[in-house]
């Protein structure tokens, strides 16, 4: 483990992450929404018809739609400062020689070529509103998958995405749902054919560039009948002293017998405004895994949520959560269990430091029918300083007898002893600390790719530094 | 010995309280240890041994009104415990803590580079671990267990040997090592101890029971009462005290008058 700087933590993420780009964007919208920003998207897009009256109906559904006061402070977000699209290039690629030399050496900064080269079976780029790579390994696509940014998919797989597309999260869901809805871009598109198993992942990574940006990126998976797909997904963002706004909508569908696991490690720079929307529909023995790790953003609300359609489906929700000083991170999952026999587990994990605040909120809803439904939760917070804040909101709503529903939730803070016990040892308070945390997030880290795992354990200690006075 | 030689240790007047209370635990203790020596130190449950023990490696949540405590000459009393431990102090716990998540291998890699001061590679470094743990008849699963979590009692104690055995201190504490253990178990941490000694390396033998020193043979033995030393000798102190009990030790005590 090399040992970081301990006094330029925030230096650090600008040096790794923070930096940013003088790119002229070949189109961007006028700032702030409006009809107009919106049919100006999907015009420049040469968007079919009936996509350009999906987002001009998802936009009058965000207007009516009041903001959200039940979660998070969002009383800092204001919709007139953001830019809704911004598309840096007319090029897109194949190969990373297509793109543009500036946005290449951005991603060759954060090593996403490299990575491709070592151990992924392909990847999507998008920088701000646009892709501006996409690829999948030969191999993949000999046996029928698809994997392409979700505007391509659109012009190239219409019937697919018309058939899927706003099905597991429509618009009038939620108010950012609805948002993304009317000026979603980018995202990626994930077809995996019956019986196919994508043995290595596919990885698309976000990166906002523009100040006061927005990011709507959109995606789509399908996994056929007995089918496997992992999905993992990086973000990071230059650090402005201004809010971005990142505002998702994840769809997925996994057929019978076939399994989906979603990783994430967010890494947002400290000013972006993270909300998020995930669901997949799992059907007949049918598994779907959320991995969901957030680090970054000032505020993240994200619960990505499984509604388990048919006896036999499964879905697990590990959400991991870093709330450091002024952020908020408001998480966790939702398992709806709308048919007998169907199993499920929420395992949070979330550590306050400073003056950060880690939110767990979660629902587990047992609908009528859906008997010997089984689910756990467990919530475990760990506190590392006196002002550091968490809560959870666990929601439970069981309509039916013949259930099996167990919860748990635990707060602990880093014991003095625990640290003394370590220091007596030879290590540094920090590493100490460190050390605790990332045994405390183990659980997490060893559902990773090794890859992701490092880089997970990389950011722990980026974010501990400087933590002892 | 070499009276003249400094001494690795030296406590003067030690006064030690908890921070948010008048009643002191430490009350005016005195103890010299030189390198090659091993010192046994008795005393009924509460008398304060591990208090001292603590202090000495630096725990935060005690406090020294008074007193002063040399570590080959330096004031121990100035510096963190990492740096104590870096200096060649090591505390074998009364009550080991666990670490969740934690392998013992990630742990002790951290805690061998920093005692040190150098880089040694995962692969490198579990070799020299795996030795150590065969040293104290420990599987080498351990290595990647979470540290001390599941353990037995007495895994937890011979682990501490482990650690000890690894780190190479140049004084080790051993508080109440022994209590928990039966009989192999404790030959076989005796045994990790017996290896240690030599000439630059001292232990501090801190024990309830007169049992460990059947195997461990110290050259001194002090008897602490009630926060302070009250009583020194050589071996066959420990083994009037396993005759007549604390209270011996107490009795006379009350007879002497307070200086
Ligand atoms: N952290 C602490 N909090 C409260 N009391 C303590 C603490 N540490 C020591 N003491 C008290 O100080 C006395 C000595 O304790 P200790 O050093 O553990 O004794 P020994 O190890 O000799 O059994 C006991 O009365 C004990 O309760
Ligand atoms: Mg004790």
């Amino acid at each position: 483990m090399a040992q970081p700087d301990i006094l330029n933590l925030d230096q650090d993420y600008k040096q790794k992450y923070g930096f940013y780009d003088e790119i002229k964007p070949v189109f961007q919208t006028e700032r702030g929404l409006s009809r107009r920003v919106v049919e100006a998207i999907s015009i420049e897009k040469g968007e079919p018809k009936w996509m350009r009256d999906f987002r001009l109906q998802a936009y009058e559904i965000f207007l009516s739609k009041p903001m959200p006061t039940w979660g998070p402070d969002l009383s800092q977000l204001n919709f007139d400062e953001i830019v809704y699209y911004i598309k840096p290039t007319d090029r897109k690629g194949r190969s990373w020689d297509e793109v543009p030399e500036e946005i290449k050496r951005t991603f060759d900064r954060l090593g996403i070529p490299e990575w491709e080269r070592k151990f992924l079976a392909g990847v999507g780029a998008q920088y701000d509103s646009e892709v501006v790579y996409h690829n999948l390994a030969k191999q993949w696509e000999e046996k029928g998958v698809i994997f392409v940014d979700t505007d391509t998919a659109v012009r190239e797989y219409p019937d697919l995405v018309k058939e899927y597309f706003g099905t597991v999260v429509p618009p009038h869901d939620n108010k950012f749902a609805a948002l993304n809805s009317a000026v979603w871009s980018g995202g990626s598109f994930v077809y995996v054919p019956p019986g196919v198993h994508v043995e290595i992942p596919l990885q698309a990574y976000f990166r906002i560039n523009a100040k006061n940006a927005g990011q709507f990126e959109r995606t789509l998976i399908i996994a056929e009948e007995g089918s496997f797909v992992h999905y993992v997904e990086g973000c990071t963002a230059p650090v402005y002293a201004e809010e971005a706004l990142h505002s998702a909508v994840v769809e997925i569908i996994v057929k019978r017998g076939a399994r989906v696991r979603y990783t994430t490690i967010q890494n947002w720079s400290k000013d972006v405004y993270n909300l998020v929307t995930k669901r997949a529909v799992a059907y007949g023995d049918a598994i779907m895994e959320w991995v969901d790790g957030n680090i970054g953003s000032r505020v993240t609300q994200k619960y990505p949520s499984v509604y388990l359609l048919e006896p036999g489906a499964r879905g697990e929700i590990l959400s991991v959560a870093f709330a450091g000083d002024g952020q908020h991170q408001d998480t966790g999952g939702k398992l709806i269990f709308a048919a007998p026999y169907t199993t499920g587990r929420i395992t949070s994990k979330s550590i306050s430091k400073g003056t950060g605040r880690a939110s767990y909120r979660g629902l587990v809803q047992v609908l009528e029918g859906a008997h010997h439904a089984k689910c756990n939760v467990e919530c475990d917070a760990l506190l590392l300083d006196e002002d550091a804040k968490t809560d959870t909101y666990p929601y439970i709503e069981i309509n039916e007898k013949e259930v099996t529903i167990g919860h748990e939730a635990r707060v602990s803070k880093v014991s003095d002893e625990q640290i003394f016990y370590l220091q007596s040892r030879g290590l540094k308070k920090d590493e100490a600390l460190t050390l605790i945390v990332s045994g405390f997030i183990e659980p997490l880290a060893k559902q990773l790719p090794m890859e992701y795992a490092v880089e997970l354990n990389r950011l722990i200690e980026l974010e501990m530094e400087g933590s002892v006075g | 010995m070499v009276a003249e030689k400094t001494p690795l240790l030296e406590v003067r007047n030690l006064w030690v309280k908890l921070p948010d209370e008048e009643e002191y635990i430490i009350r005016g203790l005195d103890l010299t240890i030189h390198a090659g020596e091993v010192h046994a130190l008795m005393g009924p449950n509460g008398s304060g041994k591990s208090t001292l023990a603590k202090v000495l490696s630096g725990h935060p949540g005690y406090e020294v009104t008074d007193g002063e405590v040399l570590f080959r000459g330096e004031n121990l009393l100035e510096m963190e415990p990492d740096e104590r431990a870096r200096a060649g102090l090591f505390l074998a716990f009364q009550y080991p803590m666990e670490v969740p998540g934690v392998t013992i291998a990630n742990f002790l890699r951290l805690a061998y580079q920093r005692r040190f001061n150098t880089e040694i590679k995962y692969t490198d470094f579990y070799k020299i671990l795996l030795q150590h743990l065969k040293k104290l008849e420990m599987d080498a699963s351990f290595a990647g267990r979470p540290v001390n979590e599941g353990f037995s009692g007495g895994e937890k104690k011979r682990f501490e040997i482990v650690q000890m055995s690894l780190l190479e201190p140049v004084l080790a504490v051993l508080d109440e090592t022994d209590s928990g253990l039966d009989i192999d178990a404790l030959k076989i941490v005796a045994n990790g101890v017996n290896s240690m000694r030599s000439p630059e390396r001292a232990f501090l033998v801190i024990t309830h029971y007169q049992r460990i020193l059947n195997y461990i043979t110290p050259d001194y033995v002090h008897v602490m009462v009630e926060g302070r030393i009250v009583r020194s000798g050589g071996p066959e102190l420990a083994l009037q005290l396993e005759e007549k009990g604390y209270d011996w030790v107490r009795s006379e005590l009350a007879g002497t008058a307070t200086p």
